[in-house]
């Protein structure tokens, strides 16, 4: 029960929590990156480093930070380790670096890590804590990886493993790319789909579909003074 | 120098914006568009804040870090642009009640708003001097507002239309998203 238990905090993060599917958290690199399937998978990388990393230390520091500025002192940690992130790619990975350019500083205002760190880690242990990084920065690199695939094949008809290396798929049976799919445009409506299936899948699983987003997944909400504010211009507005 | 900066600021408003090509501020843009009015008080909020937090993090940067310490500019960014929104919201709450009511509100959002730290750092990955960049600020805020103000627009008639039910909620406003993104590729060329 006990091994259950801790394996279900990381598989968590990957099917029943996916970030980006069920969550709604991060979209704004998820749309940017994944023009490529190497993209994804190096900005999903990333980011479950930071997430790894910044999920132990504020469990470790639960106790101390105090409740009143627990938010700022978490958006420093992680901004620290988004700065060690960002040198060890750029010394070992610059051409990630480059195509990734400054989405990998704005890790920092992914919300998945700070959601993370306010909603897990700063009431869990450290094991648990290591387990939910882990499981949910897998389930943002298999989402971003899929998506940069559908775009990738799509878009340019083949995938770019690496410089050298590309495998031609549909190009090569002479069906013309769809260059829109590699375009913002095409971003929007791959991610438009992948939530409608999520959708229809947890629908029959008897869950909820998401709802449009709102100040409900923004995971400063608990200490922001908008919502309510908001909320309350929307009915009067109604 | 004057046709530099008209470019920056064209460029931030159609060919390069914010939302709808360079998926900056992607939250606020899918968040807090159901109404027109709310959408425009957000837009106005984070172009401030841009522009703002540009005049801060662009000296700072260039007079106390680049030479020595520029691998703590995400850190010291972040936490500047941070401090600045909560000294900004306080102020007006003290001092401009009305306009804390139109768009004070809003300013607790902006903190973890890519768009405002994207800017900031963008100022730097295209070398522009000082007035370029607080010109770069209100480009991409005039664009983020715009792109807000005509998506909300959108999203008050898919309020009213009959839609499938796998794609009820976000798929759909993601689609017409799509749609308005497409629109604003026209201005760069295909």
């Amino acid at each position: 029960m006990a091994k259950n238990k801790t394996l279900s905090y990381f598989t968590n993060g990957i099917l029943t929590e996916n970030p980006v599917l069920r969550l709604v958290l991060g979209t704004c690199p998820t749309l940017a990156v994944t023009t490529t399937f190497m993209n994804g998978i190096g900005m999903g990388a990333a980011a479950t480093m930071v997430l790894i990393c910044s999920n132990i230390v504020i469990s470790l520091l639960r106790n101390i930070i105090p409740q009143k500025v627990r938010i700022p002192a978490f958006i420093t940690v992680i901004a620290g380790f988004v700065s060690i992130v960002q040198l060890l790619v750029k010394a070992y990975a610059p051409s990630i670096d480059k195509s990734l350019g400054i989405f990998l500083p704005l890790i920092v205002v992914n919300c998945i890590i700070l959601a993370r760190a306010e909603m897990f880690a700063s009431k869990n242990s450290v094991l648990p804590s290591l387990l939910d990084g882990l499981g949910m920065g897998v389930g943002f690199t298999v989402t971003l990886a899929i998506m940069g695939l559908i775009r990738e094949i799509i878009g340019t008809g083949q995938i770019a493993i690496s410089e050298s290396l590309t495998i031609p798929l549909t190009s090569a049976i002479g069906i013309e790319p769809m260059l829109i799919f590699i375009l913002p445009p095409g971003g929007f409506f791959v991610f438009g789909l992948l939530i409608a299936l999520s959708n229809k899948i947890a629908e029959k699983q008897g869950k909820k579909a998401v709802e449009n987003i709102g100040c409900e997944g923004c995971p400063v909400k608990d200490c922001c003074s908008a919502k309510e504010e908001i909320e309350k211009e929307e009915e009067k507005n109604d | 120098m004057t046709s530099s900066i008209v470019s920056i600021i064209l460029a931030g408003i159609f060919t390069d914006n914010m939302v709808l090509s360079k998926f900056l501020g992607i939250c606020p843009f899918l968040g807090v568009s159901k109404k027109v009015s709310t959408a425009v008080s957000m837009g106005g909020a984070v172009t401030i804040v841009m522009i703002l937090s540009t005049a801060v993090t662009w000296p700072v940067y260039r007079y106390l870090l680049a030479e020595k310490f520029a691998y703590l500019q995400t850190v010291v960014f972040i936490l500047i642009i941070a401090a600045l929104v909560q000294l900004l919201e306080i102020l007006i709450k003290k001092f401009l009640k009305s306009l804390y009511k139109s768009f004070g509100i809003y300013l607790s959002l902006i903190t973890t708003n890519c768009a405002v730290l994207g800017i900031t750092l963008l100022n730097f990955t295209e070398n522009y001097n000082f007035v370029q960049s607080l010109f770069n600020a209100l480009g991409a805020g005039l664009g983020f507002t715009l792109a807000m103000f005509i998506f909300s627009g959108v999203r008050v008639r898919l309020e009213a239309s009959n839609i499938p039910k796998s794609l009820q909620g976000l798929p759909i406003t993601l689609i017409a998203a799509a749609l308005v993104s497409l629109s604003f590729i026209g201005f760069s060329g295909m």
